[in-house]
């Protein structure tokens, strides 16, 4: 067996659930600067089951939460400086929705990937942990002018995912049950003021909770108190958003990514686009909108291996069994549990990119037939009504 | 005789066979194994070759030869159901079979009583 190294790395910062992971017999480790739970005593495999059937419960308060508010007062203002940042359409958001969307740079690469939420009098950003010191570096000088910019260091951030978590949450927060998908709010949860969206990123129905940090375990202990909820680690998420056909920055998406390149392109609306009313306007906007016109050369595809063997990250594409040149590269790629099989994501060049058409994935020097196939390898299953 | 390596195999000896498994503590740390690759009968392996890979949902690793032989039996078993691997690791969970090159390789293999000392 391969020896498990066990860095050490200095100054592992620890979200508020800290205790209590290890209470629960969390198995952790590093995970942008912080020390997380990779899975529980159940395992990866078992949480992740329990996702799709019942319902998870994940801490992701190493995530960046930052609050906007703008300068004038309105919100109007607020929706179309940030629009300066991101090709999304942040001015019809409605107050209580939220939006999926990207910082994108000068040339048209990822620099994250984020929620907005039409906070009524400020704008609620969800972005991933890895970036988010770049994110706020990005927001203060590109639009100071604008906003005052809160990075909120004292709140947690708890995710409730699955068919479960709605029965779970209402019991606690009865008037939460009224929310749909990519609704934002703020509702109490057990007697806590709490910020809830129901969104999340496994694929299922669910909610994320943003909780002030010192009642941030009493809402985690009120909803682990419901028999259908269990602690889920970073382990099963990834399976689980794997599975959804959702981009885990660093490694589907990056600066040299372009949202057409990453399929992505759904979320930037027609107005922001050739010929749209606020077409452009964004970093990297001439080459966005070209490649929206005309397509990308190359195009992440989900991937489903043929056989029973995952094809993990890194593993390189080619067109044959036999040819010498890759043709491209997965970018993710894990056994699904609730698939039944591997499931894999990556780029092709846009030739390569029509479901069905086969390639050859190199696993320890085999050549593994793979297959181009639609995503989410586990169909969604929000709350849209 | 059973014996074992730090890397967490196990090894029962019968004359010049030897038939090759992970311990509980090996599955303990893995969790539930998706996949298992098992070396081709007639393939030989030096003492600490990789041999075999399992695979978790979260990460694929390598089971080296505990000692050196030619494989004469893989457990397709295993490949067609890895959970048996983590519900019966010393049993029904076994991976191949080796006939010995060196039988005297075994001298240098831990017995239960030093295995268990490493786990601690």
């Amino acid at each position: 067996m391969m020896a498990q190294p066990a860095p050490t790395a200095p100054a592992l910062k620890q979200t508020p659930l800290h205790a209590l992971h290890l209470e629960m017999g969390a198995s952790m480790a590093p995970f942008a600067g912080y020390d997380m739970p990779i899975h529980y005593r159940l395992g990866v495999l078992k949480e992740h089951l329990h996702t799709r059937r019942a319902a998870g419960l994940f801490d992701v308060s190493h995530m960046g939460q930052i609050a906007l508010r703008p300068r004038s007062g309105r919100m109007a203002d607020a929706a179309q400086a940030l629009e300066r940042v991101v090709p999304a359409d942040v001015l019809s958001l409605a107050p209580g929705r939220q939006r999926y969307a990207f910082f994108t740079n000068s040339r048209g690469g990822i620099i994250d990937d984020l929620m907005i939420g039409q906070c009524g009098e400020y704008l609620a950003l969800i972005v991933n942990a890895s970036r988010k010191d770049i994110d706020e570096r990005h927001l203060r000088s590109a639009l100071s002018d604008a906003f005052t910019i809160d990075v909120l260091e004292d709140h947690a951030l708890l995710a409730l995912q699955g068919p479960a978590a709605a029965a779970a949450l209402v019991r606690l927060s009865p008037s939460s049950a009224s929310m749909r998908f990519m609704d934002i709010r703020p509702a109490p949860i057990a007697g806590v003021s709490c910020l809830v969206s129901r969104s999340g990123y496994t694929g299922e129905d669910g909610f994320e909770i943003s909780i002030p940090v010192r009642d941030a375990e009493k809402v985690a202990r009120a909803l682990l108190a419901d028999q259908a909820v269990t602690l889920v680690g970073l382990g099963a998420r990834d399976s689980l958003r794997t599975e959804a056909g959702l981009c885990l920055y660093g490694c589907d998406i990056d600066e040299s990514t372009t949202p057409v390149e990453a399929a992505l392109d759904w979320a930037i609306p027609k107005v922001r686009r050739e010929g749209g009313a606020r077409a452009g306007h964004f970093p990297g906007a001439d080459g966005v909108l070209e490649q929206l016109e005309r397509g990308a050369p190359r195009c992440r595809v989900g991937l489903k291996p043929r056989g029973r063997a995952p094809v993990r990250a890194g593993v390189l594409l080619y067109a044959d069994a036999s040819a010498s040149h890759s043709v491209g590269t997965v970018t993710s790629g894990t056994f699904g549990p609730s698939a039944e099989g591997p499931v894999a994501m990556g780029y092709v060049p846009r030739a390569l990119s029509t479901p069905t058409t086969l390639l050859f994935a190199d696993v320890r020097g085999n050549r593994l037939p793979v297959e181009v196939t639609e995503l989410p390898f586990v169909p969604h299953r929000y709350k849209r009504t | 005789m059973l014996k074992f390596t730090s890397e967490h195999e196990w090894v029962r000896i019968e004359g010049d066979a030897a038939t090759v498994g992970i311990t509980q503590h090996a599955q303990e740390q893995l969790g539930d194994l998706v996949f298992v690759e098992l070396p081709e009968v007639g393939k030989r392996f030096e003492k600490g070759a990789p041999s075999a890979v399992v695979e978790s949902v979260k990460a694929a690793s390598e089971v080296y030869a505990p000692i050196g032989g030619e494989v004469v039996q893989a457990n397709p078993t295993i490949v067609a159901d890895p959970s048996l691997v983590n519900s019966d690791p010393m049993g029904a969970g076994w991976f191949y079979k080796l006939k010995l090159t060196d039988p005297a390789e075994v001298d240098a293999l831990m017995d239960e009583a030093a295995y268990k000392e490493l786990l601690g």
